[in-house]
């Protein structure tokens, strides 16, 4: 493994446990802050800190520690995460993930908006530590360069040169001094797995005093020497103020590939008031004498950090189960499978064929080949689609930021993170949610003070929602804020030309103006929104994939924006249905009631129109196969199976099939790459037996009882040339 | 050998040639992604009659048109010895359903003639231009007109 693997599975892990992070404090944000949220959120913190420790990124180490250190402080309840205190943690929840963003592109990071969020964390443990907090860094600084000096040993370090660019050490804001001795012998696997020393040594020497030796004891003649092997043994003293469990966690990485002692001596005796730190009691380490005095003799109250028991190691990150998977190779599975799955049910056809006798073993063989491919096909084709809750966890940064800098209050619920889209599509709906999300709380929300003027909470609600709705992705962005005004939008559509001042538009039309390219209504242009881009490119970026954004608004109410994405590739449960010799698949988002029609309850209006009479009202009859074009009009309903729909307007429909045959999840495939939009179909998806069955748009099929409902519904793409 | 060589430097192309209603026809070779046996396919809704239906490649949903029925020479009735070439148009893929796939040739660019002005109907806006090859008559099949979707977007 190269070191840059290394790193990458790093950053890799870094993501997980900036998800935890984040996770945990909604948790805490929703007034549930339990112990074990708090040590969840302190041990993703501390993981982070640990790695970044192995990789040499100091200005990561530098604020994942003092974040880590608020975070020790609020688990061990010395502090409550609450308003003041819980926003700074957001904000600097927000700021560790931009930090470890930066490590990852090796870029420069803000170290102004680190530092200013630092000495805001370092403020939240109390006045005491607020004056020294950084004096005891440069001494240790120092202090490196000449414990190497009278090594002999013919290595070198740059550690001097690396501290001292950034005043990296970090200090605990609080805490008594305390000794350790480490003795750490590198074997052949802590080199194999690409660990350095001297970036472990780093990160110790970035806690405080630390003076190393090495034990050449143990190296061999050069001629008897193996190259890859880890002869010397490091000797460290470090004098510090951090817990041993932050020693421990430097050693995370190396853990179980090396041989590592970490001991403690008497801490309160080092940073006592009385002179002569080296007389260590017991003089458990002569090593001792040789770390120099602690620069600034730590004031008494200072017992915040150390008194905590040294944390269990090897308890450092919760076991996930998730491994991480290149997407093209899950495609390529999918594929492949399909193919498997054809392939089977040409098998068991041929086998059908062949007429063999009967008890020859092959029958039950063939069942249980058919059930395991498609079970396969099933669980393989699930893995492409993913929840929504992380981009919905991404969109909370974006409300607090936005809030922050438009000086109002605002506050994200989510609901229906649970709900599978395609995982590309994910990845694609984060800019234009962002941008929306900004529009909501800069145009849509007001001001606390106008809020309160017209009888609301200070604070405005963002909401956010998604799920599977009439055979489609449906995500909701609602704010209660003002709602548009109309009279200003009109105005300003006058004013730029985009439409005639004469013109009467309605309350709708008005609306869908903010979707015209070159629209923004703010009257000047804030940092946030209006800058340039507007609704127009949030509903070009939708419409590329495929989806429809609609905006609805309330004066004084509010506004909602749908965004209504079309299944490709997302996973849907689907009742499997028979029409005319066809197999089709209806949503069950859609589906209310499946009903068998009797006679007394089926009407008849003028040649076409049916209804059926449903517990007092009337609900058209919509027979599917003739619908679709694949038989004539029927004669009647009686007797045929109905499924009762109702589609995302609340349109009703009764669906006439011959025949149910199944309920079960199916993967949905777009038809508007390779053919065209289908009146009254949504998607395609495949079958068990590699066949394709179509899947019904209930708000389509609804919206059209009549066949050929003429210009509403777009033609299919092939269609035109038939006319032509 | 030289000379001829060089007088015609790029105009030589690949061709795969097929039968369709009796008559030859070919495609650039460069189009065709696959050639596979029949299989049946799921009827659309509202599709024009020479289309005559989406398969199922590898998990991806593809319309197969009948070729016949698009040149106007009458609708297949398929059978498994039927094949299906599967063709790339631009970002499309779809499968074009022929009687069977003859050959595969190296034709020079000179030698695809114009279309004889006397076809008119489907035929004849399909059909790019004509070659002879050993007294046979084969059709060079323009692919962007079989699938009009990708002319109607360009208006």
């Amino acid at each position: 493994m190269s070191m840059n693997e290394l790193r990458e599975g790093f950053f890799q892990e870094c993501e997980d446990l900036l998800e935890a992070l984040s996770d945990g404090m909604a948790v805490i944000d929703a007034g549930n802050a339990d112990s074990d949220t708090l040590n969840a959120i302190f041990r993703a913190v501390h993981s982070i800190k640990g790695g970044a420790a192995a990789f040499g990124l100091e200005a990561l180490v530098e604020f994942s520690h003092a974040f880590e250190n608020v975070l020790d402080a609020a688990r061990a309840d010395r502090l409550t995460l609450q308003g003041e205190a819980l926003a700074l943690c957001f904000r600097a929840a927000d700021r560790l993930a931009d930090l470890v963003a930066d490590a990852r592109a090796d870029q420069p990071s803000d170290s102004a908006a680190s530092a200013t969020l630092i000495a805001g964390l370092d403020r939240l443990l109390g006045a005491p530590s607020d004056a020294p907090p950084a004096a005891p860094a440069p001494p240790a600084d120092e202090a490196v360069a000449p414990a190497f000096t009278p090594l002999s040993a013919p290595v070198s370090f740059d550690l001097p040169a690396k501290k001292g660019g950034a005043p990296a050490a970090a200090p605990d804001a609080a805490g008594g001094m305390s000794h350790y001795c480490i003795r750490f012998a590198p074997s052949r696997e802590t080199y194999a797995t690409g660990n350095e020393p001297a970036l472990l040594f780093r990160a110790l020497a970035a806690m405080g005093d630390l003076s190393v030796k090495a034990d050449l004891s143990r190296v061999p003649p050069l001629l008897e020497m193996a190259w890859d092997e880890g002869y010397i043994i490091w000797n460290l003293t470090l004098h510090t103020r951090a817990g041993e469990d932050r020693l421990r966690e430097v050693f995370d990485f190396v853990e179980g590939a090396c041989n590592l002692d970490i001991r403690r001596l008497d801490a309160a005796t080092l940073a006592g008031p009385q002179p002569g730190p080296a007389g260590a009691p017991g003089g458990t380490a002569a090593d001792a004498a040789a770390a120099p005095a602690p620069a600034t003799p730590s004031p008494a109250p200072d017992t915040v950090a150390t008194d905590e028991p040294a944390a269990r190691p090897g308890q450092g990150a919760p076991a996930r189960a998730t491994i991480r998977v290149d997407l093209e190779r899950v495609d390529r599975l999918i594929n492949l499978v399909g193919e498997l799955v054809i392939n089977q049910a040409m098998l068991s056809q041929s086998i059908d064929e062949a007429n063999l006798p009967s008890g020859n073993g092959v029958d039950s063989a063939m069942g249980q080949l058919r059930q395991l491919s498609s079970e396969l096909q099933e669980r393989v084709m699930a893995i492409r689609a993913q929840p929504v809750k992380p981009l919905f966890q991404r969109m909370s940064r974006i409300v607090r930021e936005a809030g922050h800098a438009s000086a109002k209050l605002a506050r994200l619920v989510t609901s229906g993170e649970a709900t599978e889209v395609d995982k590309t599509v994910i990845e694609r709906l984060a800019d234009p949610l962002t941008h929306m999300i900004r529009n909501a709380i800069d145009h849509g929300l007001e001001s606390p003070e106008a809020r309160k003027q017209a009888g609301k909470p200070p604070e405005g609600i963002i909401r956010l929602s998604a799920g599977h709705r009439s055979g489609r992705v449906v995500i909701e962005l609602s704010d209660d804020g003002a709602g548009i005004n109309r009279a200003r939008v009109h105005e300003t559509a006058v004013a730029r030309g985009l439409i005639a001042p004469e013109k009467d538009l309605s309350d709708e039309e008005i609306d869908n103006l903010l979707f015209m390219p070159g629209f923004s209504t703010s009257p000047e242009v804030s940092a946030l929104s209006g800058r340039g881009v507007g609704m127009d490119v949030v509903k070009s970026e939708i419409q590329r994939l495929g989806g429809r954004v609609t905006l609805a608004s309330m004066p004084g109410r509010g506004t909602t924006v749908t965004i209504s994405l079309p299944l490709t590739l997302a996973v849907l449960e689907g009742m499997v249905v028979e029409v005319a010799g066809e197999t089709l698949v209806v949503p069950t988002t859609a589906l209310r009631e499946t009903l068998k029609a009797a006679a007394a309850d089926v009407q008849r209006i003028g040649a076409h129109g049916w209804f059926i009479a449903i517990r007092g009202g009337f609900v058209p009859i919509v027979d599917l196969g003739a619908e679709l074009g694949f038989q004539p009009g029927p004669e009647g309903f009686v007797g045929r199976v109905l499924l009762l729909i109702e589609s995302g307007s609340g349109r009703r429909a009764a669906l006439a099939v011959d025949r149910v045959l199944d309920q079960r999840e199916v993967v949905i495939k777009g038809l508007e790459n390779n053919y065209g939009h289908v009146p009254g179909i949504a998607a395609a998806t495949i079958l068990g037996n590699g066949r394709i069955a179509l899947i019904i748009d209930p708000d389509e099929i609804s919206a059209a009882p009549a066949p050929g409902p003429g210009a509403a519904a777009p033609r299919p793409a092939l269609a035109t040339a038939a006319g032509a | 050998m030289t000379d001829a060589a060089e007088q015609h430097p790029v105009s030589r192309r690949e061709i795969v040639s097929f039968r369709v209603a009796n008559q030859d026809f070919c495609i650039d070779i460069g189009s065709v992604r696959e050639i596979r046996g029949w299989t049946p396919t799921t009827v659309l809704p509202h599709a024009p009659p020479y289309v005559t239906g989406v398969m199922n490649l590898r998990g991806a949903v593809l319309p197969v048109v009948d070729l016949s029925a698009r040149l106007g020479l009458g609708p297949t009735e398929p059978s498994p010895r039927h094949v299906i070439i599967i063709v790339m148009i631009e970002e499309m893929t779809a499968g074009l359903l022929v009687d069977a796939v003859s050959d595969i040739l190296t034709v020079n660019g000179e030698e695809i003639k114009p279309t004889p002005d006397v076809a008119a109907g489907p035929a004849k806006t399909l059909v790019e231009g004509v070659l002879a090859i050993d007294e046979r008559l084969i059709r060079l099949i323009d692919l962007g007109r079989v699938f009009p979707d990708h002319e109607r977007g360009e208006p």
